[in-house]
């Protein structure tokens, strides 16, 4: 992981703003709008190995 | 008893030809053949044209009297008409064909991607050039009748092949029953739906693709240029890939998807194939141009391939061997790629120049090309006709993102058939001067051609100077190759083995040296990262390069010694 972390004030923006956007798309739409969220932050992050280590945590206790 | 269809194929645009069956009783008693090579596909043929390019003659059994339905394979790669130029049918091809270099791919009526595939200064052909197959098919055909060596049986159809120590036996039959044919080499160049290969109950390895797609060829005046054009997730066939491509002779080739549980049957039924070709022009802007349908078919994506294509005296080639996925048309390139490879190392064991270690080096390199195409075209597969929900979402996500987002673009570029590099070829050279090059092609490369500058050779290509057998390239401006070299190669050739011994550089003709090309501007010398000054014009002596009859680089030196130079040759040709 690296240095730079989101404070609580950013984490709390990050998680309205996900939620709105996630009503916004809409429930057909809130799978699609998350694989593009996804490609969106794996190309800022450009670093492979720590967006798979993402996605398995991601994976656990689903 | 075998019989083939007397009836000419339909097409609007090509006049099918009937051959005459080949019957037996009209021929003398037959001894046992060299090779017999099962299927007059584009695979067939180059094998029995690069054979006999070596001096060995083959037996072609064609089932059917006339060359396949329909276009089939329409896009040839640069290095396919490169080898149908080693096989002399280049010439026709580009008389006939289309070329081009631009791909465009559509979202939402938006141009998403523009494939621009690179076309060098040095380079003879195009990227890609489209010509039906039936053309192709009868160009090679030309060609095989015009050789001796190549004994062509239109009508025979085999149904067994039966393997016995060092040969085979095989049942053929024919319009006035069966005969037998005795060979010590099969080559099994009987297509996708290869009868040898079910016969003897070989597994392929890979994987099958769900979906269906159809392809249809239809005359119509569609005022575009000769681009690839791909239509993603299209509102009249949501979720769906539609590929056009301009063939010759005015044909439009549709390509589209069917959506998941429609059967092969009910798309090829001509009410449906009507709507969706209208659905298609209409969202083009092309709705109710007059078009008149010549041939459909429907194909499924695969990416399967044999993990060994000798077995015993039988050798399997082309889609007989593997079965590839259309994107990045890789049928029929392949299987050019496969005979060309396929004809000189069956020819070298069968004249005794190499034992059959090569024909072990030609499975695994081919092995190795199908293995490395299944690899990049599963790519391209997935994102073509998405084997399952994850990869549809991502799809759709990246079709989504490709309207703002250029860094997704890309993963609309399929990547297209290229030749397989045998960087690890055991026919590479040990101690030669690879690694020290800092340009040109490496071990195992395909040949890089070069456009040849003022001087002997002027305007032609490198390319068109080799082949047949191996090539020698040597850079100097001596008058004469260095003794002991010459000593080496007349050894070589005087064991049977092809050598031609082309010296670059010079301006006068180099003794000893089969051809001099003078390369005055040193253009040559630089594609192959041979040292050269402009200013004093002082050049490395005694660079070379050794190409294989494939035209393979299997040795590069700095400074060739007859050491080394014998050491390459017997590394090439293994006993």
């Amino acid at each position: 992981m690296t240095d730079k972390a989101l404070n609580m004030d950013g984490l709390e923006t990050v998680y309205d703003a996900l939620a709105t956007a996630l009503d916004q798309a809409g429930p057909d739409k809130a799978e699609l709008f998350l694989v593009k969220l996804a490609l969106l932050n794996a190309q800022a992050l450009a670093d492979e190995q720590l967006f798979r280590q993402q996605v398995q945590a991601a994976l656990l206790d689903l | 008893m075998h019989t083939p269809s007397t009836a000419a194929r339909p097409s609007i645009y090509y006049h099918y030809q009937v051959f005459k069956p080949w019957l037996a009783s009209a021929h003398p008693e037959q001894d046992r053949k060299k090779v017999v090579i099962v299927g007059a596909g584009p695979a067939g043929m180059v094998t029995a044209l690069e054979l006999a390019r070596h001096g060995v003659p083959s037996v072609v059994l064609a089932a059917e009297l006339q060359f396949s339905q329909g276009s089939r394979a329409i896009c040839f790669t640069r290095r396919s008409m490169e080898i149908l130029q080693q096989v002399g049918v280049a010439d026709r091809m580009t008389a006939v064909g289309l070329p081009w270099r631009f791909g465009n791919s559509f979202y939402r009526g938006q141009r998403v991607f523009r494939m621009e595939a690179p076309h060098d200064a040095d380079d003879r052909f195009f990227p890609i050039i489209n010509v039906q197959q039936q053309f192709m098919e009868e160009f090679l055909h030309d060609a095989c009748q015009a050789n001796p060596l190549i004994d062509f049986r239109w009508g025979n159809k085999v149904t067994q092949v039966v393997q016995k120590a060092g040969h085979a036996v095989l049942e053929v039959d024919t319009p006035e029953g069966p005969y037998t044919l005795d060979s010590d080499w099969v080559v099994a160049a009987d297509g996708g739906r290869s009868g040898i290969r079910s016969a003897m109950n070989l597994q392929m390895e890979g994987a099958s693709y769900e979906g269906f797609f159809v392809i249809a060829d239809i005359r119509i005046d569609l005022p575009y240029p000769t681009e690839r054009l791909a239509f993603f997730d299209p509102d009249w066939n949501p979720g769906n890939t539609i590929l056009m491509h301009r063939e010759p002779h005015g044909i439009w080739r549709v390509d589209y998807q069917l959506p998941p549980g429609e059967t092969p049957e009910e798309a090829l039924r001509p009410e449906s194939l009507k709507t969706r070709i209208d659905a298609q022009l209409a969202m083009i802007g092309h709705a109710g141009v007059p078009w008149e349908m010549d041939w459909s078919s429907v194909y499924s994506a695969r990416t399967l391939t044999l993990p060994e294509f000798v077995h015993g005296s039988v050798i399997f080639t082309g889609d007989a061997a593997h079965l590839l996925p259309i994107f990045g048309v890789r049928g029929a390139n392949t299987a050019f790629q496969d005979a060309q490879s396929l004809g000189w190392h069956l020819a070298f064991v069968v004249k005794g120049l190499a034992g059959h270690k090569l024909l072990t080096n030609h499975s695994a390199e081919r092995v190795g090309a199908a293995r490395e195409i299944i690899a990049e075209s599963g790519k391209s597969t997935r994102f073509m006709a998405p084997p399952s929900r994850g990869f549809r979402l991502l799809r759709d996500a990246v079709l989504s993102l490709s309207l703002t987002q250029a860094f997704v673009r890309p993963l609309y570029h399929w990547r297209t058939s290229r030749p397989h590099e045998y960087s690890h070829s055991m026919l590479n050279s040990t101690d030669d001067d690879n690694g020290l090059f800092k340009a040109g092609p490496a071990h195992g490369a395909p040949p890089q051609n070069v456009r040849l500058g003022p001087g002997a050779g002027d305007g032609d290509y490198l390319l068109d100077h080799l082949g047949g057998g191996f090539d020698l390239l040597y850079f100097t401006d001596a008058p004469a190759l260095p003794e002991s070299l010459q000593a080496v190669i007349q050894n070589v050739r005087a064991q049977g083995v092809p050598l031609k011994v082309i010296a670059v550089g010079a301006t006068q003709p180099v003794a000893g040296a089969d051809q001099t090309l003078s390369d005055a501007d040193g253009h040559l010398r630089e594609r192959y990262g041979v040292p050269f000054d402009h200013g004093s014009n002082a050049q490395a002596q005694g660079a070379a390069y050794l190409l294989r009859p494939d035209q393979h680089i299997c040795a590069r030196w700095l400074t060739l010694d007859a050491t080394r130079l014998q050491a390459a040759l017997a590394q090439a040709l293994p006993q």
